[in-house]
């Protein structure tokens, strides 16, 4: 191995919004104190012209790549950043916060409420896509960034990446919107409402109130499972399972299990478990369904603010977040007279590919930040 | 410098160069690697941006950081307002688009002006295959067989005109090219593609 690795890297935490300050939320509630878990990796130039933020999906964090001590497996989008990779460490100071809500470390309702000593659980406030990002901002400001070079993710990522393109016009040169939407559709709340419904009806679940109790694993793994479908495809399921049997000859004719993918479903459902707070994703979950950038205005509206520039990715077999909702997002740039280039993958992987290991991403995001990094510093691609 | 004499740049990207004003804006429908808007945008400081169909040719627009969109150039043309560009480039696409009339009406709509280039079906080597050999022709500007052919309309430059005509479209300059250089001697005979400066 002659390329240069990341290596270890650790979590860091910022604590901001101290009571009376706290974060007002879009519901009106009040939020704080907070802690925002984050991770960076290469340098913040002198200029601070070279600083990326990346927003994580529904069960993301702050750990994107390299290694934590003593782990064996490196951030979740490691393939994507580092030395000589396209987010490259060499170039570009990169900046992963976990979203508040989530329970990998920033505040969220397993967080103990400074209030009573107990963890929060469903005393914790409703939060939307907007207060993460407004979490993010404090974040950002107390890093000392003015303006960032840009902001991305994929998925809910790339909801984040649009409103902050919308809440911070100033602060934002660029934006790469990753397999996502404007606004959650009807679709997309329907399998969040499944998912939510398997964890509240989990006796377990009690109301939310079961830290240091039994906790609502079967729930938490269904919803899961039910997740893990719509980020696959027909096609990728297909290759990956077939009608593959689980360490069978033949079909059993009863109700074990009989099948690789139903195996490969219980195995994804029972890890989360061990991974995610029930409560986490039903207040995360429920952040994306409330997501609607339009809110009865038109998109062309709501853009019309907009001076990042923009590249739209989306994946020809990604039927939860389809091609066609990233184009709707182009059309209102293109009103707006936005700089925006945008593609469509070709790529058999559904929704999940834009976490997988994709050539064909990976060259067009290297590309566009050279181009976003030379136009910073005013000067011509070489 | 006259056009051709640039080793560098083909010399239809170089005629175009001569008709695109400088720091004007420039679409280019069906950009393929972005070649052209890239010295647009170097030599002409124009501000570019390319609709491309082709998924590999789109990675070759943001390798040059160009700024694209992967779309088929009717849908693409769409959402621009009015007017919105100074030039829209029609460069060997339009003989490969199912309907060159909306097409270009569509470019005159977002456009202050339109560049179109075309190949001339009519050329004096294509001619002589379909007369003399009953064939339909395949020559060095135009290679295809008739069963794998990306070009879905067959049309020449007088065909062109007329079609202006029929239009109400106005054209503004005509450059016609042969292999190497300007071709202005009968070139519905002798000219391998026209370059048109539309208005409405």
């Amino acid at each position: 191995m002659d390329t240069k690795q990341l290596g270890i890297v650790a979590t860091q935490y910022y604590r901001c919004a101290e009571p009376p300050d706290e974060l007002v939320l879009k519901s009106g509630e009040r939020l704080g104190p907070i802690t925002i878990a984050y991770e960076t990796y290469g340098t913040l130039n002198p200029e601070k012209s070279n600083a990326i933020l990346i927003c994580h999906a529904l069960t993301g964090n702050a750990h994107a790549a390299g290694f934590h001590k003593d782990d064996t497996k490196p951030g979740w989008w490691d393939t994507m950043i580092g030395p000589g990779k396209p987010f490259d460490t060499e170039k570009y100071f990169i900046i992963c916060p976990n979203v508040i809500g989530s329970c990998k470390g920033s505040t969220g309702p397993s967080s103990i409420n400074p209030k009573t000593g107990k963890p929060y659980s469903l005393n914790f406030p409703v939060i939307t896509i907007q207060d993460m990002v407004n979490a993010q901002k404090l974040l950002i400001d107390h890093l000392g960034i003015p303006k960032l070079l840009c902001v991305t993710g994929g998925s809910m990522g790339g909801m984040q990446s649009l409103t902050w393109a919308v809440l911070y016009p100033d602060m934002v040169h660029s934006v790469i919107a990753i397999a996502t939407n404007y606004r959650h559709n009807a679709l997309q709340i329907a399998f969040h409402e499944v998912g939510r419904q398997a964890i509240m009806s989990d006796p377990d679940w009690q109301n939310g109130d079961y830290y240091g109790k039994s906790i609502p694993s079967r729930g938490l793994a269904l919803s899961r499972m039910i997740g893990h479908i719509t980020y696959m495809s027909e096609k990728s399921m297909e290759e990956k399972f077939g009608r593959k049997l689980f360490s069978k000859e033949r079909v059993g004719y009863d109700f074990s299990l009989d099948f690789e993918v139903s195996n490969y479903l219980r195995y994804r459902g029972d890890s989360f478990v061990q991974r995610f707070d029930a409560n986490s994703y039903l207040y995360i979950t429920k952040a994306l369904d409330y997501f609607d950038l339009t809110e009865e205005k038109n998109l062309d509206t709501v853009f019309k603010d907009i001076r990042s520039k923009f590249l739209v990715i989306s994946f020809t077999s990604d039927w939860l977040y389809p091609p066609h909702q990233s184009l709707k997002i182009v059309r209102a740039l293109k009103i707006n007279d936005v700089d925006v280039s945008y593609i469509e993958i070709n790529s058999a992987y559904g929704h999940d590919a834009f976490l997988l290991e994709n050539a064909g991403q990976a060259h067009v995001i290297e590309h566009f930040l050279a181009r976003m990094l030379c136009e910073r510093k005013n000067t011509v691609v070489p | 410098m006259t056009p051709g004499n640039n080793p560098n740049i083909r010399l239809d990207y170089s005629i175009i160069l001569q008709l695109v004003a400088a720091q004007s804006r420039v679409l280019d429908l069906g950009c393929g690697d972005g070649e052209l808007l890239y010295h647009l945008i170097h030599k002409k400081q124009c501000q570019g941006t390319g609709i491309e169909i082709d998924e590999k040719a789109v990675y070759s627009c943001i390798e040059r950081g160009v700024t694209v969109l992967h779309s088929d150039i009717i849908s693409g043309l769409k959402d621009f307002s009015d007017k919105r560009f100074d030039y829209v480039i029609l460069n060997e696409s339009l003989q490969q688009v199912l309907n060159p009339q909306t097409a270009i009406l569509a470019a005159l709509r977002v456009g202050k002006n339109v560049i179109v280039g075309i190949p001339n079906f009519c050329h004096i080597t294509a001619r002589f295959q379909i007369f003399f050999r009953g064939r339909v022709p395949v020559t060095r500007e135009l290679p295809y067989e008739w069963y794998n052919t990306p070009n879905l309309r067959f049309f020449s430059l007088k065909d062109f005109r007329s079609f202006c005509r029929n239009n109400g479209i106005t054209i503004i300059k005509e450059r016609d090219l042969g292999r190497l250089k300007e071709e202005p001697f009968l070139p519905n005979l002798f000219a391998y593609s026209g370059i048109f400066l539309l208005r409405q």
